[in-house]
């Protein structure tokens, strides 16, 4: 009971009804007592808490009724394209079955046509045969790449995993072994997909962000191991206004670039890479960049800003510090040593046959969080 | 009355004396907080169609568009209500930043990952304001559920008098109290209660 009189007076103070003197005498006990004092305080929140649920309640309630006017108004457009659209639904609902008829009737018919047409119609010579059955070569092809399409869209990518960064890997053993660059594995995994646009689950062996190298590999029953790797892996860094090129993935298909070793050491002297001359764009990162021998003499890493064409790229006798302390350090089970080709298959060949036999060892890499 | 003259000046006259046109934005949006009709009206018909085609063609529906615009509104409202309100951008772009990020949040909730393709308008951060408004809404439904954990009659009681703003005598009769006393007594022993549920659900932390 004496709360609640002391709820009452609490209220009356609020709110300014109180009389002089009797204002002045709960100041006074206010001072005086400090559970008082924190009664009001919180008294005083919840009541403005209330009012303001009350003015927020009373506001939705204006917003209903003036989106209801501006609908009445016209100002408002709700929903004409729905209607149309449920009408076309609501039609295709109710002569789904006679569609459905109308069209194995129509299907019979054709069969039956061609039959007659087939059974009575005289025999052609072989040379048109041939060419028909051609035809069918194109439209089995065509179909290939269909299915090749449908392939990348039934992406390997986990579910809910978002899409992060992209690069290029390129394969250094034929078990499966890609390099690429670190920071083109920002995420929480990989995924590869090559020049066909298969895709290819993988796994990160090992990395080092000092050199900014990164080895994966591909561990995916869907990945048929290549016979051999056509380039082989330089252990010097090649000389100045040597031609060198590329394979990448700025898009989403592979792109073949050009140019020349412009400067032994990378960015600010840096000696672990090479400067090149060449236009680079993102997602080339990770990519082999080849000396006309087709020896990989580096890793494209990174390009100076606000500079045209001055790249660097990661010189590749990184690979072999990488991976020789990979194959000394893990004796982990399942781990089958690198083996870094040997040999180049490359030489004296054009430019044009160079690139189509490595371009299958050049991966678009996917990095995701999930 | 200010908002009259303001609003009735010609198009042409607001583009060469863009003071003007703050003049009145700030008008429109004093009279927001003041629950003005007309300004709330006008604020609503400026806004609402830019909203409604940016979430319609991002994957929402009618209902999602005012459902994120009203919540837009309320956050405009609740802030120009508060004393230490200042417009640092045009209403427009602040309601359109606000449903942008709202709308952002909600696709994600549903697990659809939409990519953020930068549009040509321009938003303003917001990320702060809403905070505020989230934790507002959170304040506000801690008391909404305390209130419906009351029972009657003394729900009933204590929302006609504080939230629908109904007078006591009125009240008392309505819910058949022989006087107004007695029901403010009742009133009183309510509040009692309702503070105690606000006030343990609200320090347990939301």
């Amino acid at each position: 009971m004496e709360d609640i009189l002391l709820i009452q007076a609490i209220e009356r103070y609020l709110d300014g009804s109180m009389l002089p003197d009797e204002k002045a005498y709960f100041e006074q006990l206010r001072k005086n007592s400090p559970e008082i004092d924190q009664m009001v305080v919180e008294h005083s929140m919840f009541l403005n808490q209330l009012n303001a649920l009350s003015d927020r309640q009373h506001f939705k309630q204006t917003l209903h009724q003036t989106h209801q006017k501006l609908v009445n108004e016209g100002v408002i457009d709700e929903g004409t394209i729905v209607h149309t659209q449920s009408k076309i639904v609501s039609l295709w609902h109710k002569y789904k079955r006679v569609t459905a008829i109308a069209a194995s009737v129509a299907g019979a018919i054709a069969i039956i046509t061609s039959a007659i047409f087939s059974y009575f119609s005289p025999a052609v010579n072989a040379n048109q045969i041939q060419q028909l059955s051609k035809d069918i070569e194109v439209i089995k092809r065509n179909q290939q790449v269909q299915g090749n399409i449908i392939n990348e869209v039934k992406s390997k990518l986990p579910e809910n995993a978002r899409l992060i960064s992209g690069g290029t890997g390129f394969l250094i053993d034929p078990k499966g072994y890609l390099i690429t660059n670190a920071h083109v594995l920002r995420g929480s995994g990989a995924i590869v997909v090559n020049n066909k646009g298969q895709e290819f689950t993988a796994s990160i062996v090992n990395i080092d962000p000092k050199v900014d190298l990164a080895i994966l590999k591909i561990n995916d029953k869907d990945y048929k191991p290549l016979k051999y790797i056509p380039y082989n892996i330089a252990k010097n860094s090649g000389d100045l206004g040597e031609e060198i090129f590329t394979l990448g993935y700025p898009r989403n298909e592979i792109v073949y670039t050009q140019g020349y070793l412009s400067a032994k050491t990378g960015f600010d002297g840096d000696t672990l890479s090479t400067q090149i001359q060449m236009s680079a764009y993102p997602g080339n990162s990770g990519g082999p960049v080849l000396n006309k021998k087709g020896e990989v003499i580096g890793i494209l890493s990174t390009r100076q800003t606000h500079a045209d064409g001055i790249t660097f790229a990661i010189q590749s006798k990184n690979i072999y510090h990488l991976v020789n302390h990979l194959n000394d350090s893990d004796t982990a089970s399942g781990f089958s040593k690198i083996k870094l080709p040997a040999k180049s298959y490359l030489m004296n060949i054009s430019r044009e046959e160079q690139v189509k036999k490595m371009e299958d060892c050049v991966f678009l890499v996917k990095a995701y969080n999930n | 009355m200010t908002i009259f003259w303001v609003t009735f000046t010609p198009k042409s006259v607001l583009k060469v004396q863009p003071v003007k046109a703050e003049l009145n934005e700030q008008a429109l949006l004093k009279g927001l907080a003041e629950n003005d009709t007309k300004a709330i009206e006008t604020i609503y018909k400026n806004n609402f169609n830019m909203v409604q085609s940016f979430i319609i063609n991002n994957n929402g529906t009618y209902d999602d568009a005012r459902d994120i615009f009203q919540e837009a509104m309320i956050a405009l409202y609740e802030k120009a209500k508060s004393e230490s309100f200042v417009l640092t951008s045009k209403i427009n772009t602040y309601v359109y930043s606000i449903c942008r990020r709202l709308w952002l949040k909600r696709l994600q909730q549903m697990g659809r990952f939409v990519l953020q393709t930068d549009s040509l308008e321009e938003t303003v951060q917001v990320e702060d304001d809403l905070e505020m408004h989230e934790k507002r809404n959170a304040e506000f439904t801690i008391m909404e559920r305390a209130l419906n954990s009351l029972g009657e009659p003394c729900k009933s009681l204590l929302e006609g008098f504080y939230l629908k703003k109904l007078d006591m005598q009125e009240l008392a009769k309505a819910f058949g109290y022989t006087n107004a006393d007695n029901a403010k007594n009742q009133k009183y022993k309510c509040l009692t209660r309702l503070k105690k549920l606000f006030f343990t659900q609200y320090n347990i932390g939301e």
